[in-house]
């Protein structure tokens, strides 16, 4: 089926080639409802529980516009720095397929709603300009499940069930111009953007943008052209990639890959490919020859949008910061260094650092969470961070724990693991674990009495004056208690024995 | 005179009088289907217990005195185009066959909330595409004025329906003509109303753009009563005008006065000519100079645009159609059929072999047809010509508006053709629609009225009145007239020319 | 305006997904060559300045509350099915052999 792909070293790729990204993000709205039809637009519903004639596409049904959706589509535009369009219509897009009830997606084509504009995006402490060709809405497709032949899985199926809740849900589709000139950082800037993108659209407040939930899906295009050539090679479109990881490793695959089949003289078929999470890899999607042509012609059962330029201006009164001066302003607030804000901006964790500040927790103990202890679990997980199944407010109450000195750090440590065990609270876990720090004095007191008396040398040491050697002992009281001990006091209670 | 050659607007009168009940009304219509469609064929489908079990509980409704509506306990036939619940609709196509929606048109809806007991669905050409139903997948309507003939199309079965007194109400869907010209043919009235006049949700579209659902009755004040039914803003159609209609019934009402004084008539120059029957013609001049001598002044308009009609609405129809029909996969309903001895077949597969063997002849022409119009190098040529064609007719309309009133034409070329004679020449059957076409590029609404009898083979004729957007009432005033002074030369309605029927 | 040939059509009945026969590619063809012919009139009778015309009459922002209404039950929804599984619908295998 799959041949293997000759991939050439990153850095040779860069010797001889210039990469151009493009990205194609659809983003699925949190409407109440559909795009087109009054059914409930939200996810895990009974199978075919949210369906109606119009998004199941029964003959005679029509589409009527969602208002909201609009209004959504006109914000995701305006913070984009978009000009939206003074008159636009929806167009149909024809192919045919079984997931999608009418045989045709009701999209918009030559007139999309936002259009011109720009996302600036930080990657590792640089601004990199991302410009935007548009944003259009279109409307989702239903679900299908493949039974027989390997488990789940298209291939080899006997036959598929399909369910159509999702069909007709809201989808946002931003795309980028050719974004070229990003050279060794193609792979970062794709990253950056898909990352920096869904903090604006969660800041807006329209979609719950969980890319593991397919809320947000990124589609990958790239082309490589001979080095300082400027013109655009043949480009490949890689779909299902559905993490910011998975962007940066399939923007870096797709790189090795074409100039694997560059460098041998070959030519790259313009093509959609799959990216494979498991496997770190993408191959080529089924070839169609009339893919291309899609026959869009304005949908007739719909009348133009024409926002009011009024409407348009209230629209942009209610945009959330602007996300460069908000972070100017996030770091001042903080105290943290550019240094130490560079690495929060590039683990993708203001956004969470900023929730979990808001919980009650310090910049810096937030900071201190979410960059090493969570984002260590969330690589070990191979997740986004944003998609581990931690809250900020449940980072600030453990660190509540912390303050107030029922935890310490070792022991939070422990309630993070029983967080992503779904345990429960912090509180709950710290209970069923055992974990609370022992504030018994009279245990303490018998503990340090204990490790003197187990360690003459070294408390003779101390009683010299040498206080640094009374770690040994805070470490062997830690470990007669098994590390559930407030490690301060301790120290206070073995110096104050051996003065 | 037997009740079921009244007219609705006397049976609602019988109805309240006590004359009668709408079972009883409903029950003689049954008996006449059961008598004469066996010929006529006008019926895909009757729902005796339903329109029963209705009219019983119309009869209830009175007699508590909570009427819904002054058609309330008439019974209608509805054509297989709308979606009934529980009722089946099928479009005239074997790909539909047996499907039950499990939603009521809003078309359908209202005539339910107006209390009407629903008789059946009616015959119709595949999709409604065609002149003469013989398109229907269920075999053709014969028109009861000759059963040998066509009763036109696409709406053949519901103008059929009232012409032989099986219904006294129905509701077409006119794309092209497709309720107009049944209606010339037939010797009916039938009513085009403004696009976005009527809903179209639960209309299964041919070319939305094009589409409009309307009366087809037998006398004009019918199709004002039933219009004034079915009109106005319905929420579920984008396309839904959110004004109220205006007074279709008053403008009937006036009409059938007489007086047309300081009404201005614009006689469509491109409308004549080559091709129209001589008979056909006749009676139009003499329509015309009965509206004359109703007091109206009569002016020649050139609408030098509507040559262009035809070549138009052939790119955008198809061009829709083939979008809208794309649905028919046998995924979700309908047909399917497994492509021979691929027992493992995938769905793209099944998908081919189903609208291959569910479609017809004309479905799949018009389809390709369309296909080739919006495909990549052709739209501008083809759709995007189209388009702009649209855009001069409706200037003309426009222009001509400022000279008339209304515009009036022949409702069709010829009087009713015999089955099969054009039925292999896409060309020819086009054609019959040259004259209903501009009204549907243009959005405006449009009546046809039976002007009498074409001499050389003595069947119907009809008369086209046009009036421009949101101005319907105008269709009724002068159809009311002409009507009044055609009845008077007549001596009664031309229906009873028609020869009686076996069974009847 | 070109002819449109066998191939074509066979070409256009694939994008429109309908198996025809040799004998009905046979038949459609010339049909559709005489149509198209018939329909070629329409080049060049509008020129640039003149706009197309998508509706009669020029309506713009028509919409909906974003607020639920009922949908169908799964019975109603699936009623017309050719096939039903697990409260969904049944379709044959999605991609051919060739995927």
């Amino acid at each position: 089926m799959t041949m293997t792909d000759t991939l050439v070293g990153f850095d040779d790729v860069l010797a001889s080639y210039d990469p151009a990204l493009g990205l194609e993000v659809h983003v699925e709205l949190n409407t109440n409802t559909k795009m087109f039809c009054g059914c409930p637009a939200v996810f895990g519903g009974e199978p075919n529980t949210q369906v109606c004639p119009t998004c199941l596409g029964l003959p005679g049904a029509m589409p009527v516009v969602n208002a909201k959706a609009i209004e959504s589509a006109i914000r995701i535009g305006l913070a984009l720095n978009c000009e939206i369009a003074e008159w636009c219509r929806f167009a149909r897009k024809n192919y045919f397929y079984p997931d999608m009830p009418k045989n045709f997606q009701t999209s918009q084509y030559d007139e999309p709603i936002a259009f011109e504009g720009y996302l600036d995006v930080d990657v590792d402490g640089e601004m990199f300009r991302v410009e935007i060709e548009r944003a259009h809405m279109e409307e989702d497709t239903g679900k299908s499940l493949h039974v027989g032949g390997a488990t789940g899985r298209i291939h080899g199926a006997d036959h598929s069930l399909v369910d159509y809740n999702r069909a007709g849900i809201p989808l946002i589709e931003i795309v980028t111009k050719p974004i070229q000139g990003a050279g060794e950082k193609a792979p970062a800037v794709a990253r950056a953007y898909v990352s920096q993108l869904r903090d604006l659209i969660l800041a807006l407040g329209v979609s719950e943008a969980r890319m593991d939930q397919g809320n947000l899906r990124a589609d990958v295009n790239l082309s490589l052209a001979p080095k300082g050539s400027g013109v655009l090679g043949t480009r490949t479109e890689t779909k299902n990639v559905n993490s910011f990881r998975s962007v940066e490793r399939a923007v870096r695959y797709e790189m090795q890959r074409h100039a694997g089949i560059l460098d041998a003289g070959g030519s790259i078929l313009q093509e959609t490919r799959h990216w494979h999470e498991d496997t770190g890899i993408t191959t080529s999607g089924r070839e169609k020859s009339d893919a291309e042509d899609y026959r869009y012609f304005p949908e007739p059962d719909l009348v133009p949008v024409a926002p009011s330029r009024e409407s348009v201006e209230e629209l942009r009164g209610t945009l959330p910061e602007n996300p460069l001066l908000k972070r100017a302003r996030l770091q001042g607030d903080w105290g943290y260094t550019d240094l130490e804000m560079r690495d929060v901006i590039a683990a993708g964790v203001v956004g969470l650092i900023e929730e979990t500040v808001a919980a009650g927790a310090s910049p810096q103990a937030a900071r201190k969470w979410w960059l090493s202890e969570l984002g260590r679990r969330a690589n070990d997980a191979g997740l986004d961070i944003t998609d581990l199944d931690v809250t900020p407010a449940q980072v600030a109450a453990v660190q509540a724990l912390v303050d107030s000195g029922s935890l310490n750090d070792k022991l939070a440590r422990q309630v993070f693991d029983g967080l992503l065990a779904g345990e429960g609270t912090p509180e709950e876990i710290v209970a069923a674990r055992g974990l609370a720090i022992v504030s018994d004095e009279g245990a303490l007191s018998a503990a340090v009495d204990a490790a003197i008396a187990a360690n003459p040398d070294v408390a003779d040491k101390i009683r010299d004056g040498k206080v640094a050697a009374a770690g040994a002992l805070i470490g062997a009281v830690m470990k007669e208690m098994r590390g559930q001990a407030d490690a301060g006091r301790v120290r206070e209670l073995v110096l104050e024995k051996l003065s | 005179m037997s009740l079921i050659q009244r007219t609705a607007a006397e049976l609602a009168d019988a109805l309240a009088a006590g004359e009668t009940t709408s079972v009883e009304l409903t029950q003689l219509h049954l008996d006449r289907i059961a008598a004469v469609d066996g010929v006529v064929h006008a019926f895909l489908h009757v729902d005796a217990e339903g329109a029963l079990a209705q009219a019983a509980e119309s009869d209830a409704r009175r007699a508590a005195g909570a009427l819904l509506s002054a058609l309330d306990g008439v019974p209608i036939a509805v054509k297989d185009v709308l979606a009934t619940e529980g009722l089946p609709t099928t479009c005239g196509s074997k790909i539909l066959e047996g499907w039950i929606p499990p939603y009521d048109a809003t078309v359908v809806a209202r005539l339910r909330a107006a209390g009407l007991p629903i008789l059946g669905k009616t015959n119709m050409d595949e999709f409604a595409m065609g002149s003469s139903t013989e398109h229907s997948a269920y075999g053709p309507t014969h028109n009861p004025w000759d059963l040998e003939r066509i009763p036109g199309g696409s709406g053949g079965g519901s103008a059929a329906a009232v012409a032989a007194f099986e219904a006294p109400l129905a509701i077409g869907t006119d794309t092209g003509g497709s309720i107009r010209q049944p209606g010339a043919v037939t010797g009916t009235v039938g009513v085009k109303p403004t696009y976005g006049g009527v809903s179209r949700y639960g209309l299964v579209a041919l070319a939305n753009s094009l589409d409009q659902a309307g009366p087809v009755t037998r006398t004009v004040l019918d199709s004002a009563l039933l219009h004034e039914v079915i009109g106005g803003h319905d929420p579920k159609d984008s396309t839904s005008i959110d004004q109220p209609l205006p007074d279709l019934v008053a403008a009937a009402r006036l009409g059938a006065t007489g007086d047309l004084s300081g009404v201005r008539v614009g006689v469509i120059t491109e409308l004549s000519g080559d091709g129209w029957q001589p008979g056909v013609m006749d009676r139009f001049q003499e329509s015309v100079d009965l509206l004359v001598k109703a007091g109206a002044e009569v002016v020649e308009v050139s609408c030098p645009n509507f040559v262009h009609a035809m070549a138009a609405y052939y790119l955008i129809l198809p061009a829709e159609a083939s979008s809208n029909l794309a649905k028919f996969d046998a995924m979700r309903y309908g047909l399917r059929v497994w492509p021979e001895g691929k027992p493992d077949a995938s769905a793209e597969e099944v998908m081919r072999a189903s609208r291959d063997a569910g479609f017809g002849d004309e479905v799949k022409r018009r389809i390709i047809l369309g296909t080739y119009a919006l495909s990549s190098g052709y739209y501008d040529a083809f759709y995007g010509q189209a388009q702009k064609v649209r855009t001069l007719i409706s200037r003309d309309f426009e222009a001509a508006f400022e000279k008339a009133d209304v515009l009036v034409s022949p409702t069709a070329p010829t009087t009713a053709f015999k089955l099969g004679e054009k039925l292999d020449d896409p060309i020819a059957m086009y054609l019959n629609d040259l004259a209903t076409i501009p009204a549907n590029l243009a959005g405006v609404p449009g009546i046809s009225v039976p002007s009498g009898l074409a001499e050389e083979d003595g069947l119907p004729a009809g008369f086209q009145i046009l009036a421009p957007a949101l101005a319907d009432d105008r269709c009724y005033r002068v159809g009311a007239a002409l009507e009044a002074a055609l009845l008077a030369q007549w001596g009664g309605p031309l229906l009873d020319k028609a020869p009686a029927l076996e069974g009847a | 305006m070109p002819e449109i040939t066998r191939d074509e059509v066979a070409h256009l009945a694939n994008l429109a997904r309908i198996d025809l026969s040799d004998a009905e590619l046979d038949h459609l063809a010339p049909q559709l060559s005489v149509i198209l012919e018939s329909v070629a009139s329409i080049s060049g009778v509008a020129g640039d300045d003149i706009p197309p015309t998508s509706h009669a009459l020029p309506l713009t922002n028509v919409f909906r509350e974003d607020v639920v209404t009922p949908s169908l039950t799964p019975e109603q929804a699936l009623s017309g099915a050719p096939a039903v599984d697990e409260q969904r619908f049944s379709v044959p295998r999605i991609l051919g052999e060739e995927a």
